[in-house]
């Protein structure tokens, strides 16, 4: 079970992995994500499920190493299995056909946002894609991006690809130029602040993916809780897509932020037992 | 009642007065400055000595109200007096014959307000009653480690099969029956591990996790299949079940969801609800070396609310190294739910109790991390629905306390997994699945439910009896008897 089939590189500390998962693969819907653990002593940590293949009975997930688990996940060799792969969990994307998408991904916010891409490109809308990264090395997908894309635009901070700025001003640039319908924004959540602070200026219904902390993924720790139109929501049952416009990204940005002493810490003893090793 | 030969000699064997002469056993425990260096159980258990003793005390009275006590109705009466006269196996198939899993209730049953407050001792002579716990538990034991587990004869093998969503203790009570009447029963559980809050609520050390998994391991033996990782309205819905040929569907999903009290603060960080510090501990391992999973140790916790949840919490953080560990209730030690030993033992470890207290909001470093609480104080009023006093918050009575760790322990709400999954099934405002009476039938064909899912929070043998009439239920209906 949960055997890996494939395995590549897409950047710097980023890697995509194809897995047996064969129930996911039939049930899977965009938006949708699964969890994962390795070993028996590992942590359970949420994977958008980027694409699937529901005939060969496999899913495909993108890692970005940040921590003890996801280094632990990379390190995965084609032919060995992840321990417990669990979903599909989440609440999939409303598609619809609206006109025009504007899909704004940030970093390995674009691994989730390529299904959603895919699925509103699917629906017959026009899809306008900006994708962002600080340098060029850390823009993945941009190929896959571009196949569901009518026009694509990439920005880096150093601009070292594209065009040189914010994704914001990336952002503002096609708004200023047509009509746009909806947006999807997905990627850190400073960043995801930002651009929906510049979709609300414009009036335009936006939705973002919310990477908060989980354990269970079912409802049961209430460790993935954000405040959404002034309500408590927990991410995995209740999304993780809301309105952009009505979540507390500030609160957002402090709970993420929790558990970095302890998660430094973590990968720090991990890194030197693997020199130790 | 007609009695056995033997049991007449064992009666004759004292008299009642020297029987009520023995004073109520006491049960052997860890040290409480020893027990908060670890995780080991804290109660020992009762040396053979010390049960038989304590088998004696019991008067087997001919019309035993605490039978009535049990949820289950397990003959209590019989399995003691196979105690004192030695038989401690056979003692463990009678308990069987009413609960499979004697190890775990005889730990975790609030025998205090069941079959232990109705025993004659207790209720008409004043005195300490037989401790049926301690006894249930200690035959449990002894069976276990004997070696000579008994497992139930099993029905007629029947090809048809039946599904049970959860491995709580509803569904493997359910399933264990299922099993034992014949079918081919397979328990679909979300979590990667089986137990339910078992597993990842209850803490080592007042349950053990060798022990439920010895219990589950006899399951398996009976034939019962167990899927790890599959949650039933995700990964696979009721359609795909009855389409790979389930008869019968017993839901035993929990209630799973934590409550908030919503007040100001309450998302900051280092507040957690119980099910999260637990589910960190006990099911992801954070405090041990080598795991990866992260966890907070504060040094000053409080602990919001009054129940099993909210004891097996605060003494989780002692065990962690809080120099203060607090319970914030807004009731008084009588109303508390916890069993009371829990609340004994969380006294003996040091544990404080700020009872008629209650949060109004938290307050924050710079950092977000929680570092005050701003309470209030109660007093007690009318007593409300739930028949207990109502707390009434004192005027002026604000004051605030340093706390770098808040766990809210405040009650639950049914898993909406299922559910939402099923429209069609009935479900009541709160939540909970609708079912008619002792059927535990659900309004949908083949449908039925027990366990926290229909009840709401509740407790491990209430969950197992609705388990285990459940599956009588579904076998009546798929027999046709
Ligand atoms: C910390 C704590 C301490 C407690 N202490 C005591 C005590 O001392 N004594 C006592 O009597 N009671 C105690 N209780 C209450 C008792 O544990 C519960 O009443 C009991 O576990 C309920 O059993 P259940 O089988 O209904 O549900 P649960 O034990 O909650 O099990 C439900 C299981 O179903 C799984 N599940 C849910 N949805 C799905 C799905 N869609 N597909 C597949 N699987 C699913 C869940 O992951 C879970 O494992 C305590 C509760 C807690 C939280
Ligand atoms: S991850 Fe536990 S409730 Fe959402």
């Amino acid at each position: 079970m949960n055997k890996v089939i494939a395995k590549e590189n897409l950047g710097k500390n980023v890697v995509r992995f194809e897995i047996e998962a064969p129930l996911i693969s039939r049930k899977r819907q965009p938006g949708n994500f699964v969890i994962v653990k390795i070993g028996r002593k590992g942590e359970r940590i949420p994977l958008t499920i980027t694409g699937s293949d529901a005939e060969k009975g496999t899913i495909s997930l993108i890692v970005q190493i940040v921590g003890v688990s996801s280094h632990k996940i990379a390190s995965l060799k084609v032919g060995e299995t992840v321990t417990d792969v669990v979903g599909p969990l989440g609440r999939p994307t409303h598609i619809e056909k609206v006109g025009t998408v504007l899909c704004a991904g940030g970093g390995v916010g674009i691994a989730p946002l390529l299904p959603i891409a895919e699925a509103f490109h699917e629906a017959g809308n026009r899809i306008v894609t900006v994708l962002a990264a600080r340098t060029k090395e850390l823009v993945i997908l941009e190929k896959e991006m571009r196949a569901f894309s009518d026009e694509l635009l990439v920005m880096t901070d150093d601009g070292s690809q594209g065009m040189k700025g914010l994704i914001t001003e990336g952002m503002e640039q096609i708004i200023r130029r047509e009509t746009i319908h909806k947006a999807v924004t997905i990627g850190p959540a400073i960043m995801m602040k930002y651009t929906s602070l510049l979709t609300k200026k414009y009036n335009i219904p936006t939705i973002a993916s919310l990477n908060t902390i989980m354990i269970d993924g079912t409802g049961m720790c209430g460790a993935c809780r954000v405040t959404v139109a002034g309500q408590r929501k927990f991410a995995c049952i209740d999304g993780p897509e809301f309105n952009a416009h009505e979540v507390d990204f500030d609160e957002l940005l402090i709970r993420l932020a929790g558990y970095k002493k302890e998660e430094k810490y973590n990968y720090g003893e991990f890194l030197k037992g693997k020199v130790a090793n | 009642m007609i009695r056995d030969e033997w049991r007449k000699e064992l009666r004759k064997s004292m008299t009642a007065k020297e029987r009520m002469a023995i004073k109520r056993v006491v049960m052997p425990m860890e040290d409480p400055i020893e027990r908060l260096k670890g995780n080991t159980e804290v109660n020992k258990g009762l040396s053979v000595f010390e049960a038989v003793k304590e088998a004696q005390r019991c008067l087997d009275c001919a019309n035993p109200p605490c039978i009535q006590g049990c949820p289950v109705g397990v003959d209590i009466p019989t399995f003691i007096k196979y105690i004192e006269a030695g038989d401690f196996l056979k003692s463990a198939q009678v308990i069987k014959q009413s609960n499979l899993f004697p190890a775990i209730c005889g730990r975790v049953c609030p025998q205090e307000v069941q079959c232990e407050k109705n025993c004659i001792y207790f209720d008409k002579l004043n005195k300490e009653p037989v401790a049926i716990g301690y006894l249930e538990r200690f035959v449990a034991d002894y069976e276990r480690e004997s070696g000579t587990t008994y497992i139930p004869e099993i029905g007629k093998i029947s090809q048809v099969k039946v599904a049970v969503v959860g491995s709580g203790p509803a569904g493997i009570a359910a399933a264990g029956d299922l099993a034992r009447y014949g079918y081919q029963v397979s328990v679909y559980e979300a979590l990667h591990e089986l137990g339910g809050v078992l597993r990842y609520g209850i803490p080592e050390f007042r349950l053990p996790n060798h022990i439920i998994e010895f219990e589950i391991d006899n399951l398996k033996k009976i034939g019962v299949k167990f899927y790890t990782n599959i949650i039933i309205g995700k990964t696979l819905s009721h359609d795909d079940l009855k389409e790979s040929g389930y008869k019968a569907f017993f839901i035993g999903s929990g209630a799973g969801l934590p409550k908030f009290m919503n007040i100001p603060g309450e998302n900051h960080v280092g507040i957690m609800s119980a099910n999260e510090y637990l589910t960190r501990i006990n099911l992801m391992g954070a405090a041990k070396q080598d795991y990866d999973t992260p966890v907070f140790y504060g040094r000053n916790v409080a602990v919001i609310g009054g129940g099993n949840t909210a004891m097996d919490s605060v003494r989780t953080a002692k065990r962690l190294g809080a120099e203060r560990a607090m319970i914030i209730y807004r009731r008084s030690f009588n109303e508390m739910p916890a069993r009371k030993e829990e609340i004994k033992h969380a006294m003996e470890e040091g544990v404080e109790f700020l009872n008629l207290n209650e949060p109004v909001e938290y307050l924050a470093d710079e950092n977000g991390r929680v570092n005050r609480i701003k309470l209030r104080r109660m007093e007690l009023g009318e007593p409300d629905a739930s028949g207990r006093c109502r707390p009434v918050p004192l005027k002026d009575s604000e004051y605030s306390l340093q706390a770098d760790m808040v766990i809210v322990s405040i009650g639950v709400s049914p898993n909406p997994l299922i559910s939402m999954h099923m429209p069609e099934l009935k479900v009541t405002p709160s939540g909970t699945i609708e079912v008619c009476g002792e059927l535990m039938k659900a309004n949908v064909e083949g449908f039925y439910a027990g366990g926290d899912i229909v009840r709401g929070g509740a407790t491990v043998i209430a969950a197992m009896g609705d388990g285990r009439k459940a599956a009588f239920a579904i076998h009546r209906y798929l027999s046709g008897i």
